[in-house]
Formats: structure tokens, C-alpha cells, sequence
């Protein structure tokens, strides 16, 4: 064996096998003594299958920050730099006469750092040559539709390994990420399960500086690695100390380790975010101050007496002290996953025996953003939580105190957002009360009308014309004042108005310009209609070629006006116009397009429980039921929406929400809340009810509004908190007669944007056979899609062609029109039939007499 | 109503009537309402019903006016309850729905807007301008149809022109800032050639100032005050006119002239048996409405009654508490015995509201009764 290639294996072994057990002064005793650990740990593993790993197990995961991500990047581009200025700088001193002196600075690519950072972020294309890594996907634009679709945004946590794999631990619910990750919040279909959320109160730990943690170590009776034998270092009273995965040593006393590193991680001797972990099984202790550990905020307890008293708690509320307070005090503390397995943890101080080390802050904590909006989650079955936390997301309402400054470029707004009557102490912490999007709306759980089966609403006309659900939808039209290579640029002009006339006497375009203002940009405060200009804009013919510095005279322009193209019969307004430049320089104008809608048939509308629906009816406020004191519901719901979806939260949201306005007090649906008063219980409400003169069941005796007798049943009436989702019929209705076709198969287009025909696809076909509707099939199929006249020839059954002069049909190939047919073929077909031609296959036609 | 001719009406008939069996009288003239449904909600119309039993129901105006009757038990300047006994729930329910949709009142329909820099979008301004109630008779006005061209008979012109000039300070807009214009509009339109030498043409055509006719004279149209229109920052201002024009609620909420108007069926709770003692007292905390009161009997014994039945909100507490206490007490609902509540938005006073309505039901009736000869 040659030295070039045992030099090579043993740089291998010493800085990619193993890479995290650094060789210092050529030992290699560490890596071996780290390998004879892994293998005893495989053999345990064989002999006894409960020693293994789980790799689904969130205290084995690691999350990546940005901050890692970008510090990856930023090293790879630096060393790039550094090797390339290298590379040249070898390069000149290599040459024998040199006249100037080296400048290593003029070899310096000048912005290829900050090229590579920007070119990654925009593309989201990680790519590190240095470790094999070609990542997509990992920059996303931030959702801004809604509040809660931000904030649900930025507490997403994205899987590794791809989504297609059908296996089914990695999606199942780990039992260890209680309180870590949102058991709800996760999208359906391929992601489901593999996409999580954050919980309420986790924190994403950052790397820590090692060094003075290890010398810690040591100094509380760390036996060193080197020091020991493999004997001694597996004797039976000793556990291993493993830092950050590596293998510090071993020590005689753990638990008292363990503690004493607690105790100084409480007084804030060490970062608070340090764990150390005692794991009896496989006599180790794990300490860790690595980042991307997922840990969370928990009530210290001694002997099961909580930390926190009641002066610290008046503290908080007096505001005399912070949450970072009873951080400092040693009154709560972060626990990672990890370290968990070696508290007790009390859900209630009450519960708390001597053993418990820990008591939870609040249950409802175990829940994220998204599925804390929801009251009563604890209630409901658990698909509909994850159904609202998905619907949530697409909510209209406020998005950001900023909304009306902002330009992006769709934005749905509720004229009328409202806070919950039924909150829960999420809503209260993320602000969703500041931010809502939605209405209490007065529901009544009836059947009415027949337009609401399939979970379709009733809705109360007067209610609408009162405000319920009115939103506004901002769309964003820019335009640029470009500029070109030969110096010229765009530019905007007085529009034309009505007296004015051209060289030749007229003034056609003045009507599609009265909203424009004397600068030639459209006002604000202007109603715009399909097809008006809403920028004069005119653009020089020539925009290449030599720099022309000579004024350009006004034939030297073309217009390039921008019309607004929407729906007829929509009264769009717009809304805002920004001028600015962007990163080209040049003069960049924005327009918001604003258009109020009121709820119509079909549009969509959800509560909090998963329970989307569409708007079926309209219904005149005269026809709505009415109660014993007057009240109308804003939207009547079908029963039939309850038994199968188990929402009984939406039950009690209701309850809850008409003790809440007949009382004046908002009611509180946290998750799990009701031991500890997060929660309003079902008995209290129904007092709260009774006390009021309802029902406590919340059933009202209702009249029915068209005949004016009573309904023969008692009504379940009373406020839920209702979203209208963004999906609305103005953006997706859609018919056509005739329109455009596709040129290359000449069948109508696919597609609302294209203005697409409606098609009669393989299954609507095959009904039609089995019906017999063979005229109706030769209608859809070929008169109605794609008719195409061809000659055929009968004796050779080719295509041929029409000669106009001869007025006669010719077959190519017998090179005379004898026996040439004229018949009806779907242009698609006769497309078919040349293409396979032209693969020199030959579909021939055997045209008999019908 | 009137009281012309009944005797003659009841002669017309001389079909002998008996008296129903009292179980059947029930199920005719009271809703029961059990614990899980009410019972009995319908009305029986059909004349012969009851004829096998020797009834007559059929509906006799002798009778009906005899029975009619309208009291008005409490009325305000903007709202009145009144009882409307001896007819039938569909004719209570017509009063209803033609006070909710079908009484014309003014409202802003058209905003002509001039400025507006307040972050309430123009047509959000517009939609709550439109719901203010106007304080006016609208039977002083014509309906303003598509080819009409808006005068001071069928449109009431408000202008509203305010801007916050305090720096640091936020000016709320009233609907007390909407100034009436009874000469109309006073925006001119710009179509219009200057050259022209008539007078300046406005968005209305008033041969008339509105308050030269004798209705209005010194009594100024105003709208409801204190209803917030919009809230403006430092510099901000709103400069619109506002144009209200008759309309029924059918067409809009906004030309509703009642806030919300209905009825309810009389209570009447019935004790099925003695209540007395200890029971008498549980009866008594359990009604939130304060329905039953206790009776110091003779004998020292203590009783319950019904004091206040019309307090009921059909709670159902009093026999929620299983099924004894369901047969002590029997909740109903008189069929025929409407209380009726008019709540005003205060373009008309709720007396006038309901005289309006039975107008309407008349003319509708009359419209009938012509069709049919
Ligand atoms: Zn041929």
C-alpha cells in the first residue's frame, strides 16, 4: 500500500469519521473510545429492542434558525472568496516579472458575499459545495393574508426529508412533543403530520459557547476521558458524561452532578437554556447547550410546593415584575425535551406530590397560535381543530395596524371585524382581540328553507345590509417608468381631455381617461371601470442602440397605457398610489385597486370549529324567525351539521356567547381551562342564562316569521363567532359560451383565467354512453368543441386536401380526386392522424355508407 | 275596527254553536309549551273543524268585534308595547312584517363625496350614512323613481363638511354634523359647459327651498344624533353631500322605520295542582322572572300563585326539575293575544307606525277585494 493513500484513510478517520471528536496531537483514543461506545449501544440495541432509539422522538431533533442557516451560507461564501483570492494571488506572485506590488485587496471579488446571500434568499436554493448540501425551498415570501396566517407562518417548523414517503411514525403524534409542538396545527393531505407548528410558549434554543461548560464540567468532579480505562469507564456506579455528544467522562455521583448544574443554571450561573438530562437507562449524562433544541418555560417546585407565591403573582399583575423576573429568581425555569424525562411534572399545583420537581404553567399552552383562537378545543373532536387551525388562516379581517399603508398585493380586509364574545387567553395573548377577523354573528341551529343542506347558511338580508360580512379586496397594479439603454425612458403625459382634439379633429380616448389626474396617474377617491387607463404612460419606438442625448419629439413615443381589467359591472375605487423607484432606479407607481363586497350567494363563511360552509339563501328579515324579545338571527345553520362533526366547543361557544351579552362580560373557552378558570363552565353559563330569562339549555321559543305562529320546536339560538373566508364567488364564477380555443388542437380553452370552456370529461362521457345520448355526445364532443371538415380518400383512406380551383377534393397519394369524401372529424383527431403519420405510422379511414 | 254594522253580520248566520270540551278549547287557543317542545303552535282556520262535535269555528265579525282589542300598555317617544287581542297570529304577523319592510320612511340612498380623508373608505362612509335615521315624515315625500329627476318633493339634501384642525387631536364625526340643505345640493356638475348662460346647474333641480313649505317651517330636518360617522386625524377632512330618498325596508334595511318590531303570544301559567309549603318557596326562587308569588294562607299554610304571568320568558325553570314538576305547572301561550313591540328608529312616533301599517294593510286588502270583482 503506497503512503499517499494510508495518508489519505487516515485523514479520512480523523476529519470525517467522526468529525464532532476532534484528534488533538494525533490521539485518536477519543474517536475509539467514542466508536466502542456506539457499539455497545448497537449490541444493547439488538439484545434488547427497548433500548433503541427512537428517531421520531422530538428530543432527538433539532431545529434549524435561520441564524445557522445563514451563518453556513455566509461561511461557505467567505472561504470561496478566500481560496479564489488565494488561487489568483498565486497566480500573479507565480509570475517571474512583476512590475506593480501585490494589492490582495484588488483581487477581492467585491460583492460575491453579498450576491451569494442574495441570490439564496430570493431563490431559497441553498447550495454549500463545502458540505454536500443543495437545499430548496428554504426562503418562503411571509404570508400576510391575515394576522393569524402570519403568525401561524412563523411558528412553522418544515421536515427534512421529503413528503412522499409513506411512512406513517414520522406523521403520528409523538408523545414528546406535549407542550413542545401544537398537537393541532398541522396541514391535511401530504404534508399532514410532517409540517408542525409551535406550541404557545416554546423556545427554539441558540448555540452557547462551549468552553467554559466543559471546564465546568470538569470542575464538578469530571473524571477525564483520558485519564480512564475502558474498565473504568463503564464500572457499574459511574454514568458517562456526554456533552453536546461528545464524551467529556464519567462520573461517580450523577444525580448530585446533575443537581449541582441546575442549581447553577437557576441562579443564572450558566445559560438558562442549558440542559442536563440523567438518563438512568443507558448511564449517561447528556448536558446540551447546542442550538435548535425545542424547550419550554416550567413552575420550579420544591418538594411539590410551587415556587411561585402569591406575592410574586401581584408582582406580575402590578407589573412591578416581568416573566424574565421569575426567570432570574428561580422561580420558573426551561426545560428541554430531554431533561423532561427527569421532572415530575404536576399539571396543578394541587395535584403536586412530594415527588414533583415541576408544575405546569397552563395547559392551553400545549396548543399553538392557530389552535388557541379556538374556545372549548378540549370539547370538539380532534379533526375539526385542525381543520379551523387550517381555516383560521384564510379568515378576512385586519391583518396589521399598518393594513391601510401597506401594498401588497391582494389584501382582504372586514369593513366590520369584530373580537370574540367567547375569547380564550391565547386570543388575549396574541392579540387576535386587537386583530380579529371575524363577526359575532346570532346563530339559530334550524333547518329552514331547504338552501342549506351540505352545511350551506342562511342569511339574514337585513343583517347584511347592516354590515354582516362586508369586506373589502385590495388588488395591487404597478406600473414602471422604465428606463432604457440608449438613454431615452418612458413618460407620462396629460391625459386628453373632452374639449381637446388631435391634428385631425378627435378626441376618442378622453372618455377611458377621466380618472386620470392632470399628472396622468389615476386619482384616489376615483371610481374605475374595466377598461379605463388608470397611467398615460408612452414609451419611446427605439429603446436600443447608440445613446441619443437629442430631446425626442412627441412621434418618437408610443402609448403603453395600462387599462384596469376587471369584471363588468363591478365598482372598483382606487384606493392608494405610491411613487417610488426600485432597485433599477427607476420611478415605480403602485396602485391599490379597492373593492367593497357585501356577502352574496355562495360565498364562504366558517366558525371556529372546522365548520365551513357557503352562504345558501338570502332571506328578508321579515321571513327570519323571531324570539319572545325580539331577536332575529343574523344566520341560521342545519342541525344536521353536529352529529357527524362532533363540535360540541361550537355548542358551548354558543352558550357561552349568550350568557356573555346578556351579562356584559366576555366569556373564556381556553383549551383545558376549566379547572383552573380559563374556562367558563357549562353550569355556570347555563345559570348566567337562567338568571337572564333564557333557557338553560339556550333553546328559545321562537316564531316563525312567514306564518307568524310559534315554531314547534325550541330553537338553540345565540352569538358564534363567524369568519368569512377569502374564497368568494366573485372570483370564481364562471361561464362560457363560445370564446377562445387552444390554436394547436383548435378545442376551447381550459381555465377561468382563460376565459376556458366547461368540459365534458372522460366520466360525463362515459354517462352518456351508457345513457345513449349518442347525439348529444356528437354535439359535445365534436360540433361544440373542435369541427373540422376533411377530404378522404375511400381508396386509400389517407387525408387529403381541398383544391379551391378545381373546386374538387385530392388525395395526395392516388394524386386524383376519384373517390374523395367530404366528412366532419374533430380537428383533434385529424391532428392525430397526421402527427402519427409523421411518425410514419399510418391510420387509414374505411369510410362505409351510413 | 269600525262599528257600523256587526248585529247585522251575526243575524246572517244563525247557525247554532255549542261549546267545545274544554281539552279541545285548549288545544284551540293556547300553545302548550312542555319542556322539550312547545305543543299546539298551529291555529285551525277550517270552519267545519269541529263540526262533527256541533262547533262552528268559522270566523264571525260579530264576534271579532266584540273580542278586538287594542291596548296599549307603555309608549315613549321612540318605542310602545301594546296589546292586540282577538286575531289571528297571521294577521299579528302581517302588522309585523309591513312595519319591518314595507313602511316607507327617508334615507340616505346617494353620497356625493367631495373629499374624504379619513381612513373610512368612501363607500363605507357612504354605506353608514345610509343608516342613520332621519328624523322625518315621509309621508310628506314622493317616491323618486329612475326618470325623476330629484326635487324638493321626493329628496332631502344633508351636506357634512368637517376636518380636524387640532394637531395631535381626533376629531369624532357625529351624525349632528349632517346640515340640512333645504335648497338642495350646492355641488355644481361639471359637465356642464361654463359657457351656458341659465344658472349653474346642481345634482338637483328644487323650484322651492325646502323650508318655505309650511311643514318645515321652523321645524328643520335633522337626523339622529350622536350616531359616530367617522373619526379623523389631524388634517383630515370629509366634504360630501348626502341625498336621502324615500324607500321601504324591503329594499334595504336602512329605510326600515323600526329598529326591530314583534310580538309575543300572551303567557299564561296555570298551576295543575295546590302548591303549598316548602315547595311553594322553591317554585318561587326557581322563576327568574318573578312569575309566582307566595299566598299567606288562613291556616298559616302558604301557598303559591301566579302574580305576574306576563313576566314568563318560557325559561322552562319551573318545570325543568323533573316530571312532577312538569304536571304542577302547565306554561301556555294565549293563541289570540298578541303583546306587540314597536321600537321607533324616530322618523315617525311608534303610534303613528302602527296606524300606518294597518293603512297598508287595508290598501292591500282593498287592492284584493278589487281584483277579485
Ligand atoms: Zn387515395
Amino acid at each position: 500500500m503506497s503512503a499517499g493513500k494510508e495518508g489519505r484513510a487516515l485523514s479520512i478517520l480523523r476529519d470525517v469519521f467522526l468529525a464532532n471528536v476532534r484528534v488533538i496531537k494525533n490521539n485518536f483514543r477519543p474517536k475509539c473510545i467514542y466508536v466502542a461506545v456506539m457499539l455497545r449501544r448497537m449490541m444493547e440495541a439488538i439484545l434488547n429492542k427497548d433500548a433503541m432509539d427512537d428517531k421520531d422522538y422530538v428530543g432527538n431533533k433539532r431545529l434549524e434558525l435561520s441564524g445557522q442557516l445563514i451563518s453556513l451560507l455566509f461561511e461557505d461564501l467567505f472561504k470561496t472568496m478566500i481560496s479564489e483570492v488565494q488561487k489568483q494571488a498565486d497566480n500573479v506572485l507565480s509570475k517571474r516579472s512583476r512590475s506593480s506590488q501585490l494589492d490582495l485587496s484588488m483581487l477581492l471579488v467585491k460583492d460575491s458575499i453579498t450576491l451569494g446571500l442574495e441570490r439564496a434568499l430570493s431563490t431559497g436554493n441553498w447550495d454549500v459545495k463545502r458540505f454536500r448540501m443543495h437545499r430548496k425551498g428554504m426562503t418562503q415570501v411571509l404570508q400576510r393574508l391575515s394576522f393569524i396566517a402570519t403568525l401561524g407562518h412563523v411558528t412553522r417548523i418544515l421536515p427534512q426529508f421529503e413528503k412522499s414517503r409513506k411512512v406513517s411514525g414520522p406523521r403520528a403524534l409523538q408523545p414528546s412533543q406535549w407542550g413542545m409542538l401544537c398537537p393541532c396545527d398541522t396541514p391535511e393531505g401530504e404534508a399532514c403530520g410532517l409540517v408542525k407548528n409551535l406550541a404557545l410558549m416554546t423556545h427554539v434554543t441558540t448555540d452557547q459557547e462551549e468552553g467554559p461548560l466543559i471546564s465546568l464540567c470538569y470542575c464538578l468532579g469530571v473524571e477525564d476521558l483520558e485519564l480512564l480505562s475502558g474498565e473504568e469507564l463503564h464500572t457499574p456506579n459511574s454514568f458517562l458524561i456526554i456533552f453536546n455528544g461528545l464524551i467529556l467522562g464519567k462520573h461517580r455521583r450523577p444525580q448530585r452532578f446533575a443537581s449541582t448544574m441546575r442549581k447553577l443554571r437557576r441562579i443564572g450561573r450558566i445559560g438558562e437554556f442549558v440542559s442536563v438530562f440523567v438518563n438512568e437507562k443507558q448511564r449517561c449524562v447528556y448536558i446540551a447547550s447546542d442550538g435548535g433544541r425545542v424547550c419550554r418555560p416550567l413552575v420550579i417546585a420544591d418538594k411539590g410546593i410551587s415556587r411561585i407565591k402569591e406575592h410574586h403573582m401581584k408582582g406580575l399583575l402590578d407589573g412591578a415584575r416581568t416573566f424574565d423576573d421569575f426567570l432570574r429568581e428561580g422561580l420558573v425555569e426551561y426545560l428541554d425535551v430531554n431533561e423532561e424525562n427527569n421532572a415530575l411534572i404536576a399539571l396543578y399545583e394541587q395535584d403536586a406530590t412530594p415527588e414533583t420537581t415541576h408544575i405546569e404553567i397552563e395547559p392551553f399552552t400545549i396548543l399553538g397560535v392557530c389552535a388557541g383562537l379556538i374556545p372549548f378545543p378540549h370539547h370538539n373532536q380532534s379533526p375539526r381543530n385542525t381543520y379551523q387551525c387550517a381555516m383560521g388562516k384564510q379568515a378576512m379581517g385586519n391583518i396589521a395596524y399598518n393594513q391601510l399603508l401597506r401594498m401588497d398585493t391582494l389584501l382582504y380586509l372586514l369593513v366590520y371585524p369584530q373580537r370574540p364574545l367567547l375569547t380564550t387567553r391565547t386570543i388575549e395573548l396574541v392579540g387576535y382581540d386587537k386583530l380579529g377577523a371575524g363577526q359575532n354573528a346570532t346563530v339559530a341551529v334550524m333547518s329552514y328553507s331547504g338552501y342549506d343542506i351540505e352545511d350551506a347558511i342562511v342569511m339574514n338580508k337585513s343583517s347584511l345590509d347592516r354590515g354582516f360580512g362586508r369586506c373589502i379586496v385590495m388588488k395591487k397594479h404597478s406600473a414602471v417608468n422604465q428606463k432604457y439603454e440608449n438613454g431615452t425612458s418612458d413618460r407620462i403625459l396629460r391625459p386628453p381631455r373632452k374639449d381637446d382634439r388631435n391634428k385631425k379633429g378627435e378626441n376618442p380616448d378622453w372618455e377611458r381617461m377621466q380618472i386620470l389626474d392632470n399628472d396622468g396617474i389615476a386619482a384616489p377617491g376615483e371610481i374605475i371601470r374595466p377598461n379605463d387607463v388608470y397611467i398615460n404612460k408612452e414609451s419611446p419606438i427605439m429603446t436600443k442602440g447608440s445613446l441619443k442625448m437629442v430631446a425626442l419629439k412627441d412621434s418618437d413615443y408610443k402609448p403603453s397605457r395600462q387599462t384596469y381589467k376587471g369584471a363588468e359591472g363591478e365598482s372598483c375605487v382606487v384606493d392608494r398610489v405610491t411613487l417610488c423607484s426600485d432597485k433599477n432606479n427607476n420611478l415605480s407607481i403602485k396602485f391599490m385597486i379597492r373593492h367593497t363586497r357585501r356577502p352574496e350567494v355562495g360565498d364562504k363563511f366558517s366558525s371556529r370549529h372546522g365548520q365551513k360552509g357557503v352562504c345558501g339563501t338570502i332571506v328578508q328579515q321579515e321571513d327570519f324567525p323571531f324570539s319572545e324579545r325580539g331577536i332575529c338571527p343574523d344566520l341560521i345553520m342545519n342541525p344536521h351539521g353536529f352529529p357527524s362533526r362532533m363540535t360540541v366547543g361550537k355548542m358551548i361557544e354558543l352558550l357561552g356567547g349568550k350568557a356573555g351579552v346578556s351579562c356584559g362580560r366576555f366569556h373564556y373557552g381556553s383549551a383545558f381551562g376549566e379547572p383552573s378558570g380559563h374556562a367558563d363552565r357549562v353550569e355556570a353559563i347555563s345559570e348566567t342564562l337562567v338568571k337572564h330569562g333564557f333557557s338553560y339549555n339556550g333553546k328559545d321559543f321562537l316564531y316563525s316569521g312567514i306564518t307568524g305562529c310559534p315554531l314547534q320546536a325550541y330553537i338553540f339560538m345565540g352569538p358564534i363567532y363567524y369568519q368569512k373566508l377569502k374564497h368568494m364567488v366573485l372570483d370564481k364564477m364562471h361561464a362560457r359560451g363560445s370564446g377562445p380555443r387552444v390554436m394547436l388542437t383548435r378545442q376551447p380553452t381550459e381555465g377561468r383565467a382563460r376565459n376556458g370552456g366547461l368540459r365534458v370529461g372522460e366520466m360525463e362521457r362515459d354517462c352518456l354512453i351508457a345513457y345513449g345520448a349518442s347525439m348529444l355526445i356528437y354535439e359535445r364532443l365534436m360540433l361544440s368543441s373542435d369541427p373540422f371538415e376533411v377530404q378522404v380518400c375511400r381508396a386509400c383512406g389517407l387525408l387529403g386536401y381541398y383544391n379551391y380551383k378545381l373546386k374538387t377534393g385530392i388525395c395526395s397519394s392516388c394524386k386524383n380526386g376519384d373517390n374523395i369524401s367530404t366528412m366532419k372529424l374533430p380537428y383533434a383527431c385529424k391532428l392525430l392522424i397526421q402527427e402519427l403519420q409523421s411518425m410514419n405510422i399510418v391510420p387509414r379511414l374505411r369510410l362505409a355508407d351510413s | 275596527m269600525s262599528d257600523s254594522e256587526p248585529e247585522a253580520m251575526a243575524e246572517a248566520d244563525g247557525v247554532p254553536s255549542t261549546k267545545l270540551p274544554p281539552h279541545l278549547e285548549l288545544r284551540r287557543t293556547r300553545v302548550l309549551c312542555k319542556v322539550d317542545a312547545p305543543d299546539n303552535t298551529d291555529t285551525i282556520q277550517y270552519s267545519g273543524a269541529y263540526a262533527s262535535l256541533g262547533h262552528e269555528n268559522s270566523l264571525r265579525f260579530a264576534d271579532f268585534c266584540k273580542d278586538f282589542r287594542v291596548d296599549i300598555t307603555r309608549i315613549s317617544d321612540d318605542d310602545m308595547e301594546l296589546d292586540m287581542v282577538g286575531v289571528d297570529p297571521s294577521i299579528a304577523n302581517a302588522f309585523r312584517r309591513i312595519l319591518l319592510a314595507e313602511l316607507p320612511t327617508m334615507a340616505i340612498e346617494k353620497v356625493l363625496i367631495a373629499n374624504n380623508t379619513s381612513v373610512v373608505q368612501d363607500e363605507v362612509l357612504a354605506h353608514r350614512l345610509g343608516l342613520i335615521p332621519i328624523k322625518v315624515d315621509p309621508r310628506l315625500f314622493d317616491y323618486l323613481s329612475e326618470n325623476d329627476t330629484p326635487n324638493e318633493k321626493n329628496t332631502i339634501v344633508f351636506k357634512l363638511h368637517v376636518r380636524c384642525e387640532e394637531r395631535g387631536q381626533r376629531l369624532t364625526v357625529k351624525s349632528n354634523e349632517l346640515m340640512w340643505l333645504p335648497k338642495g345640493s350646492e355641488f355644481l356638475k361639471t359637465s356642464e359647459s361654463l359657457t351656458s348662460t341659465s344658472k349653474p346647474e346642481t345634482y338637483t333641480s328644487f323650484t322651492c327651498s325646502q323650508d318655505s313649505m309650511p311643514e318645515f317651517a321652523g321645524n328643520p330636518i335633522r337626523v339622529y344624533p350622536d350616531i359616530i360617522i367617522s373619526k379623523l386625524g389631524f388634517g383630515q377632512e370629509i366634504e360630501l353631500e348626502a341625498h336621502a330618498v324615500k324607500g321601504v325596508g324591503k329594499t334595504h334595511a336602512k329605510w326600515s322605520p323600526v329598529a326591530t318590531c314583534w310580538y309575543r303570544m300572551l303567557p299564561e301559567v296555570e298551576l295543575m295542582e295546590e302548591i303549598e309549603g316548602e315547595k311553594a318557596d322553591v317554585l318561587k326562587q326557581k322563576c327568574p322572572a318573578k312569575v309566582f308569588e307566595i299566598e299567606d294562607l288562613a291556616d298559616g299554610r302558604k301557598r303559591a300563585t301566579v302574580a305576574r304571568p306576563r313576566a314568563c320568558t318560557l325559561c322552562r325553570e319551573c318545570i325543568r326539575d323533573g316530571e312532577d314538576w312538569e304536571k304542577r305547572i302547565s306554561l301556555r301561550r294565549v293563541k289570540n293575544h298578541f303583546i306587540f313591540t314597536i321600537e321607533s328608529t324616530g322618523a315617525l312616533p311608534p303610534e303613528v307606525l302602527f296606524t300606518e301599517a294597518v293603512k297598508i294593510l287595508e290598501d292591500k286588502c282593498e287592492r284584493v277585494i278589487s281584483d277579485l270583482s
